[in-house]
């Protein structure tokens, strides 16, 4: 009997990581075609890093429909910020960078005094500034929806007002997969096509995908401050404080973020396989290892995200 | 490994927040740190010990009230599967939020507190669940402990719920949907992770137990293939894909289909993705199909096999969950987003609304937020729809006020449709039956007042807003009127008179923005009009009489027009007086096959 088409077994169902891969080319496509001006934040990271190459698996072989931007806090590790140059030139993509460095000098951020001067928070005021400036109306960001409690409640086309505000209360329903990207001029979407998934499903795919990331997440040797339980980068920006002292440690991060806050973790994973069994059996958080300044109170990210924030 | 994604509903009081605290403490998925913030906060209600129940609170609010307001989605895994929970509140005025967690679940989870048995709340869930066509319902008897693990009062609770999820569908005869019943403490940590000591009586699974093994690969079954073209990837000549994520079913290379609504067909010449090409593929992957000819196709029409296509309707039944603070209006237009189409549409009506907690169906001439309902709804261009039990992701839409761009309401494509062909044929289209599609009735509002700017500038806001509201609105100014009033001055109103007419005939609110001094003569043409098509509106402006000008002695509505927002709150009053006069109430004439 001839062989036809319909005798050839079906293809078998999704894996988890199919799956989410799945629903974020889906988003990722779904927010292209419904907005007229969308950018994509790439930082270097990781997250972002795994976006990426969904835009890739969503567009190509066609270019990505939006430009990528990086809101630089000027305060980054060098290897990323050597990443993202890197990856967005690979990837013969447009990228945008705005420094928070250039919203102080020209007056739109004054630095808070005293000893918070993180610019996770300063990040805000440039990241609009630049919204304002290209006109985008939607903005895809890598965040999690297993970061943070707030995160947990936030919907996948998060919609903003003329201000860039959130507000949690007033959100607009998301059943399904069917997104409502329809907005008025002047307001904005934040588009998390990452949202269902874990820094666990991130390594995995980048073990899968064999993505390319900044050095310092795999272990290495440097110098650190051991300070209330978190291991600290020593760098211009974060000396130790009278009694403390520097000391060397193989340590990767977790999370790169600005180098005056973003604490690494004590590793000898040198390779994704490592890390994703460190990973899967780690008990502490990503930000609770690593991020000071989410340790402020317990509603500090609401507050930001409510704020214009990521 | 797969991902199962899973609904629980409830409020504090059920435990529903200690049952996922729970589960994730006990299956090692609490991290140190989120347990310190339990430990550190200001309010810890456990009076010993940590309160598991802090783990899933989110918001500032709900911290503080002890309350959960929106839809939280948490992630956890164990070395079978991964899970998604999303996590709603369960009181009656949170009906959206469940709704919305349910709408991607495999799975719900039902909880009863031992003590009350089921309840109205209880019984709420359970429709919801299959409302949202949710395959599988875990029942969940929890606070055994604080009935001293009874099996009488499992038994009882049993006996008195059973039939009523049997009613819904779960575990009856052929439909392959499920309910599993599980007695359990949350507090305790009975039968939630690990097999409970305390109830030899019950032989089954753990909750955990149970969520790492249920069979959902076979849920949605194989299906007819449903591909919504979401994005067309056209980098150069050489490659047009469409790209999308297949809804059902399966497509091969080779596979002869249908591009709807064209009905224009090709074959499938590749599956492309960024990792190669396949020969197959099956939902919910993403892919970019390319075909054989040069077809026509773009985003939000649909690709599907020839032997099986969905229905193409204009016009359809559905179950509505709705989600607004403002009432559904039918008078008003909403766009329908199905897969990647969204077109305009309005609900032409409203069959019945179901009371949630005893399942009755009561009549209705709206919805109101929360409540759910059967609607017909009638969209300007054609969908491909198939009845949301067989398919959910081409059997759902969103409704989307054009106005606020909020979206209003949730809808599930009814299995049962009222035959398109079976209505009365339409052999005329008169005005009965555009006034039918257009949701409102044809009236003339003359605007009687002096000439000038403020005059027109209502007309003008007026035709605006009503044109927003969906009215097929149109102004007639002193250019028109003199324009086929040309033979002279005596002759003039007879021509205007069969314009305003043709317009009524046509199903427009006509909006006169022309002078006429003389109210003898305004009388004529209202008398012309005939059954009050004709509506005097008299403005009155502040600038007092007119040297030629003299009110009607009984105009149909008087408005001010004064004050600094003098024109839009003259418009305002103007269509909340029309609404009064139920100008906007769709008469309901036209039959279900009519379409537009």
């Amino acid at each position: 009997m001839p062989v036809t088409a319909a005798a050839v077994a079906d293809p078998p169902p999704l894996s988890q990581l199919e799956a989410l891969e799945a629903e974020s080319i889906h988003i990722l496509r779904e927010a292209a075609a419904e907005f007229e001006r969308p950018c994509l934040l790439f930082s270097g990271g990781k997250d972002s890093i795994v976006m990426l190459r969904l835009a890739e698996k969503a567009f190509r072989p066609g270019r990505f429909p939006f430009p990528l931007m990086h809101i630089d806090t000027e305060h980054n590790f060098p290897e990323v910020v050597a990443f993202r140059d890197f990856r967005a030139a690979e990837l013969g993509e447009r990228l945008i960078v705005r420094s928070v460095e250039d919203s102080i000098r020209s007056g739109r951020i004054v630095e808070r005094p005293g000893q918070d001067n993180s610019r996770n928070r300063m990040q805000t005021t440039t990241l609009l500034d630049a919204i304002a400036e290209f006109k985008f109306d939607a903005v895809f960001g890598g965040a999690r929806r297993d970061e943070e409690k707030a995160r947990a409640k936030e919907r996948i086309f998060s919609f903003r007002d003329a201000h860039g505000q959130w507000d949690p209360k007033n959100q607009r329903p998301e059943l399904w997969s069917l997104y409502n990207g329809r907005i008025q001029p002047g307001e904005q979407v934040r588009v998390f096509p990452i949202s269902n998934w874990t820094e666990l499903d991130i390594w995995m795919y980048i073990g899968q995908e064999k993505l390319a990331i900044p050095s310092i997440y795999f272990a290495h040797e440097r110098p650190v401050i051991l300070r209330g339980g978190l291991v600290l980068p020593v760098s211009h920006l974060l000396q130790p404080l009278p009694g403390e002292t520097i000391v060397a440690r193989t340590v990767r991060f977790r999370t790169v973020g600005d180098m005056s806050c973003t604490a690494c973790v004590l590793s000898d994973a040198a390779t994704p396989t490592s890390i994703i069994e460190e990973t899967a059996v780690t008990r502490i958080t990503e930000r609770g290892a690593t991020r000071v300044d989410d340790q402020v109170s317990e509603a500090s990210m609401e507050d930001r995200k409510k704020a214009g924030y990521f | 490994m797969d991902l199962l994604r899973f609904s629980t509903a409830g409020s504090v009081d059920d435990g529903k927040s200690t049952l996922i605290g729970r589960l994730l403490y006990d299956s090692k998925n609490v991290f140190e740190d989120q347990l310190e913030a339990v430990a550190r906060s200001k309010v810890n209600r456990a009076s010993q010990g940590i309160d598991l129940s802090l783990l899933t609170d989110g918001l500032r609010a709900e911290r503080e009230q002890g309350i959960t307001i929106d839809v939280a989605y948490r992630y956890f895994s164990t070395p079978r599967r991964k899970f998604i929970i999303a996590d709603t509140p369960g009181h009656e005025q949170y009906t959206r939020n469940m709704a919305t967690g349910a709408s991607t679940a495999h799975l719900a989870i039902v909880l009863i507190d031992a003590r009350y048995g089921a309840l109205v709340q209880s019984r709420r869930h359970t429709f919801i669940a299959s409302l949202l066509g949710i395959p599988h319902v875990v029942i969940a008897v929890n606070k055994m402990d604080l009935v001293g693990f009874d099996e009488g009062v499992w038994d009882r609770i049993r006996a008195d719920f059973a039939p009523f999820v049997a009613q819904l569908g779960f575990g009856s005869g052929a439909d392959t949907r499920e309910a599993t019943w599980i007695p359990l403490s949350a507090l305790l940590g009975d039968n939630v992770v690990d097999r409970s000591v305390n109830m030899p009586w019950y032989r089954g699974p753990s909750l955990l137990e149970h969520l790492e093994a249920v069979d959902v690969a076979g849920d949605e079954g194989p299906g007819a293939l449903r591909f919504p073209v979401q994005y067309v990837v056209r980098p150069d000549l050489d490659f047009r894909g469409f790209a999308g994520q297949i809804a059902s079913g399966v497509v091969r290379r080779g596979d002869a289909v249908v591009c709807l609504p064209a009905g224009t067909r090709s074959t499938v010449a590749r599956i492309h993705t960024y990792d190669g090409d396949l020969e197959a593929a099956g939902a919910p992957r993403s892919v970019t199909l390319l075909l054989a000819d040069e077809i026509d196709v773009s985003r939000g029409d649909m690709l599907v096999h020839a032997d099986a296509l969905p229905w193409v309707r204009t016009t359809f039944d559905a179950d509505v969950v709705w989600m607004a603070n403002e009432p559904l209006d039918p008078s008003r237009p909403y766009v329908v987003k199905h897969t990647t189409r969204s077109v305009r549409g309005r609900v032409t009506r409203v069959r019945h609304r179901v009371d949630v907690n005893s399942l009755a169906e009561v009549p209705a001439d709206c919805l109101q937020l929360n409540e759910i309902g059967r609607l017909q709804v009638t969209v300007a261009q054609p969908l491909y729809l198939d009845a949301y039990r067989d398919q959910r992701r081409t059997g759902a839409f969103i409704l989307i006020d054009p106005l606020t761009n909020a979206t209003v309401a949730a809808g599930m494509v009814a299995r049962e449709q009222p035959d398109a062909g079976a209505g009365e044929p339409l052999r005329q289209v008169d005005r009965a039956a555009r006034e039918a599609q257009n949701g409102h009735k044809s009236a003339v509002l003359w605007l009687a007042a002096p000439p000038g700017e403020l005059r027109t500038a209502v007309a003008r806001a007026l035709e605006a807003r009503l044109f927003q509201r969906g009215v097929q609105a149109f102004v007639v100014d002193n250019g028109h009127a003199n324009g086929i009033c040309s033979a002279g001055p005596n002759a003039g109103r007879e021509p205007l008179s069969f314009l305003l007419g043709a317009f009524m005939s046509a199903g427009v609110v006509l909006i006169a923005d022309v002078d006429m001094p003389d109210p003898l003569e305004r009388a004529e043409l209202r008398r012309r009009g005939g059954s009050g098509d004709v509506l005097e509106v008299e403005l009155v402006l502040p600038a007092g009489p007119h040297a030629e000008w003299q009110a009607s002695p009984l105009p149909d509505a008087r408005i001010e027009v004064t004050g600094p927002d003098a024109v839009e709150g003259a418009v305002a009053r103007i269509v909340a007086w029309l609404g009064e006069r139920g100008l906007f109430g769709a008469p309901r004439v036209v039959s279900p096959g009519a379409g537009i």
